[in-house]
C-alpha cells in the first residue's frame, strides 16, 4: 500500500538514493534481513530444540556432540508423560481446555456487553468510569494472591464453601477484563456508526435487541483477535493455577511443572510435555498469526 | 432486571379507566426510558464487581493479613501480630538478597530488551519481502507457555549435556554453570525474559512507528540525516509514549518475576531459587513462604513491600517522564 501511495516526484528528486524516504518506504538491504533471519532463527530454535529432546532417548540427550535433528522416541515419550505418576496429564490437557474455553466465552460475552455501553450508550458516569478502567489495567493485582488465596477459601457454603484445589478459582477472576472491555470499547466505536444505533432506538428496539442486532454483527473481527489472545492468557496462566489447583485437578501449566519437579529431571520427557502444552498455541498461531500481529500492533494489547 | 421490577411496580397502581391499547404504549414508553437509563450499568457492571472481589480486595485485604500470624499448619494459631512481619523483614537476608537479584535481572533483561527490540522494530519498518511472515516469526516466542520455555531453556542451559555449553566449547569456551553461578544464571534467566519479549515489544514499537508522519523523514532526509540518526532523532521521541508505557509494563512485570527461576533450579520443587538462592526473586520468595514455609502471615508482608517498590518505581517513571516533557519545552 505505501508503494502505490508514494507520489513518483519524490523518486525523483535529486538525493534520491533512498535518503529522503521515510523508513517504510525504503527498502530493506542485505544487512536487514540478515538481522531478521538471525533473530527469526532465534526464536524458533527454542521451541525447534523442545522437538529435538522430546523426540530422543535419554541417552540421545547426554551424547556430544547433541543431536540437531530429531529423532524416533517422540511417541514412546509421550507414553511416559501420559503414565507418570501424580502428573495427570492428559486429565490436565482437558481441565485446560474447559478453563481456557469457559473464560474466552464469558471474556467475550461480558466484554462486549460493556464495551458497547461505553461506546455508545449515555449514561450518568460514564467518562469516570472508564477511566477507572482503564487505571485498573495499572494495578498489579498479582501481589494480592495471599489474600486471593484465603479469600477463595473462605467462600460461603451457598457458593460451594472451599474454591482453592477447584477449577473454579482460576476460571472465575477472569469472567471479565479491564483489556477486553477496553478493547471492545476501541472498536465498537470505530465500527459501528452513532447514527444505526440511534435509528435502531427511534424504532422502539431495547438496548439488548440493538447489542443483539447491531452491535454482534459489526464485532465478528474483534471477537476473534479478542478471544485468541484470551485463550492463549489462560492457556499459558501458570503462578495462579500453581498456587490453587491440587490433585488432578490442575491445568496443564501445572502438570508440566510436577513432571519437572522430580529429584532428577529426565528433560526428554518433560519436554515432551512441554511440547504437548504448546502444540495447541502453535495451532493457533500457525492459523491466526497474521491477525494476533495485527491487535499487538494496535498498540492496544497488554500480556 | 430493572425491565421486570418495573413491570411489576407498574402493575401494582391502581388502574384508570383507559383503553387497554394506550395502559400498553405507556407501559412500554416506561419500561424503554428504564432501559435507557439502567441497562447501560447493568452492562458494565459485571466487570466492576469481578475486579474488586477478585483484583482490589484481596490487594487490600493483603494488608491486613500481613499484619497477622496467619499459618496454613497451624490455622488456630491465629490473631494480630501487630508489625512483627514487617519487623522481621527488615532483618531478613533472604528477601534483601531476592531483592537485590529481582533488580539486578530487571536491569539485565529490560535494557536490551527494550533496545533490541527498537532496532528490530526499525528494521520490521523498511520496506520488506515476505513482510507478514516475518512479523509473524518474531512473535513465536510471545505464545510459547511461560513453563514450556522455561524448562526448554533449562535444558539449554544444562552445565554437562546443555547445547549452549556445546555451542561455547566450539569457540573454545570452558563450560559455564549457569545454574549455580550468580551472575551467569541472571544473564540466562535475562536471555528467557528477552527472548519471550523482544519481538512483542518490537510489534508494538513497530505499530507506533507506523503513525509517525513521513513528512517528517523527508525533511530530515533532505537535511542529510542518515537512518540511524532519523531513528535517534525522529522516531524515538515521536513514539515516545509507547516507549514509556513499554518500560512501565516491564517495570511492572520485572519486579514481579516468579516462573523463570522457580523452573530454572535444578530441584524445582524447592522453590528456593537455585541452590543458594542465587536468583531467587521476591515473586518467588512470596510463593515459598506462604505454600511451602505455610507461613501466609509473612507471605502477605513481602508482597506488601514488593507493591510499595512498584509504586515507588511507576511514581519515578511518571517524574522522570514528565520532568523530560517540561525540561524539552
Amino acid at each position: 500500500m505505501t508503494t502505490l501511495q508514494a507520489p513518483p516526484v519524490v523518486a525523483k528528486r535529486r538525493h534520491s538514493r533512498g535518503l529522503n524516504r521515510s523508513p517504510q518506504e525504503t527498502p530493506a538491504k542485505f544487512l536487514n534481513y540478515v538481522v531478521l533471519a538471525v533473530t527469526i532463527v532465534l526464536a524458533a530454535f527454542p521451541i525447534y530444540w523442545t522437538f529435538v529432546v522430546a523426540s530422543s532417548t535419554e541417552e540421545e540427550t547426554a551424547k556430544i556432540p547433541p543431536s540437531a535433528i530429531p529423532r524416533g522416541n517422540l511417541g514412546k515419550n509421550f507414553h511416559t508423560v501420559f503414565n507418570s505418576d501424580n502428573v495427570y496429564f492428559i486429565k490436565s490437557l482437558v481441565n485446560s481446555l474447559i478453563v481456557a474455553s469457559v473464560v474466552t466465552v464469558s471474556v467475550l460475552f461480558f466484554c462486549s456487553l460493556a464495551g458497547f455501553a461505553f461506546a455508545k450508550l449515555r449514561f450518568k458516569g460514564r467518562d469516570p468510569l472508564m477511566v477507572l478502567l482503564i487505571a485498573t489495567l495499572a494495578v498489579p493485582t498479582q501481589i494480592g494472591i495471599v489474600a486471593l488465596y484465603i479469600l477463595m477459601s473462605k467462600m460461603p457454603s451457598w457458593l460451594g464453601g472451599n474454591w482453592n484445589g477447584q477449577l473454579r478459582a482460576v476460571i472465575a477472576p477472569n469472567l471479565v477484563t479491564a483489556f477486553g472491555v477496553f478493547y471492545m470499547r476501541q472498536f465498537i466505536l470505530e465500527a459501528v456508526p452513532d447514527e444505526i444505533v440511534e435509528a435502531a432506538r427511534v424504532d422502539g428496539a431495547s438496548t439488548i435487541r440493538i447489542y443483539w442486532n447491531v452491535i454482534a454483527p459489526a464485532i465478528r473481527p474483534a471477537i476473534g483477535i479478542l478471544g485468541l489472545f484470551t485463550f492463549a492468557a489462560i492457556w499459558n496462566d501458570f503462578q495462579w493455577p500453581l498456587i490453587t489447583l491440587t490433585g488432578d485437578r490442575i491445568t496443564v501449566q501445572v502438570a508440566l511443572s510436577r513432571l519437572a519437579s522430580g529429584q532428577f529431571v529426565m528433560y526428554t520427557q518433560v519436554l515432551a510435555g512441554a511440547f504437548l502444552a504448546t502444540l495447541p498455541l502453535l495451532v493457533v498461531f500457525f492459523l491466526a498469526g497474521k491477525q494476533i500481529v495485527a491487535g499487538i500492533m494496535e498498540g492496544a494489547v497488554k500480556s | 432486571m430493572s425491565l421486570t421490577s418495573n413491570a411489576h411496580l407498574d402493575f401494582e397502581r391502581p388502574l384508570t379507566p383507559m383503553p387497554p391499547r394506550r395502559t400498553r404504549a405507556a407501559w412500554r414508553s416506561r419500561v424503554s426510558s428504564w432501559d435507557v437509563k439502567f441497562t447501560p450499568y447493568l452492562l458494565i457492571a459485571p466487570f466492576f464487581v469481578i475486579f474488586t472481589v477478585f483484583g482490589l480486595f484481596p490487594l487490600l485485604y493483603n494488608g491486613v493479613v500481613s499484619l497477622r500470624t496467619w499459618r496454613l499448619d497451624d490455622p488456630s494459631n491465629d490473631g494480630w501480630a501487630g508489625l512483627a512481619n514487617y519487623r522481621q523483614l527488615l532483618h531478613d537476608g533472604a528477601f534483601r538478597h531476592a531483592l537485590i537479584n529481582t533488580f539486578g535481572i530487571f536491569l539485565v533483561s529490560t535494557i536490551p530488551q527494550l533496545l533490541m527490540a527498537l532496532i528490530l522494530a526499525s528494521v520490521l519498518n523498511r520496506k520488506l519481502r515476505l513482510r507478514t511472515t516475518l512479523r509473524v516469526g518474531v512473535l513465536l516466542p510471545y505464545i510459547t507457555p511461560l513453563a514450556a520455555s522455561t524448562l526448554v531453556f533449562a535444558a539449554i542451559f544444562a552445565r554437562d549435556s546443555g547445547v549452549m555449553n556445546y555451542i561455547l566449547s566450539l569457540v573454545h569456551v570452558h563450560a559455564i554453570d549457569w545454574q549455580e553461578d550468580k551472575y551467569w544464571s541472571w544473564l540466562a534467566i535475562a536471555i528467557m525474559v528477552n527472548w519471550r519479549w523482544v519481538g512483542y515489544n518490537a510489534l508494538i514499537y513497530l505499530g507506533a512507528m507506523q503513525s509517525v508522519p513521513r513528512d517528517l523523514y523527508e525533511a530530515s532526509a533532505l537535511d542529510g540525516a542518515k537512518p540511524w540518526q532519523q531513528l535517534w532523532k525522529i522516531t524515538v521521541p515521536m513514539i515516545r509514549p509507547t516507549l514509556i508505557f513499554t518500560i512501565v509494563l516491564s517495570t511492572i512485570g520485572g519486579m514481579q518475576l516468579f516462573t523463570e527461576p522457580l523452573l530454572f533450579n535444578q530441584k524445582t520443587a524447592d522453590a528456593t531459587g537455585g541452590t543458594a538462592g542465587q536468583f531467587n526473586t521476591v515473586a518467588l520468595m512470596i510463593y515459598k513462604t506462604g505454600w511451602k514455609d505455610l507461613n501466609l502471615g509473612y507471605a502477605a508482608a513481602i508482597a506488601w513491600a514488593l507493591f510499595v517498590i512498584i509504586l515507588v518505581l511507576a511514581g519515578l517513571n511518571a517524574f522522570v517522564a514528565n520532568r523530560r516533557v517540561a525540561g524539552g519545552k
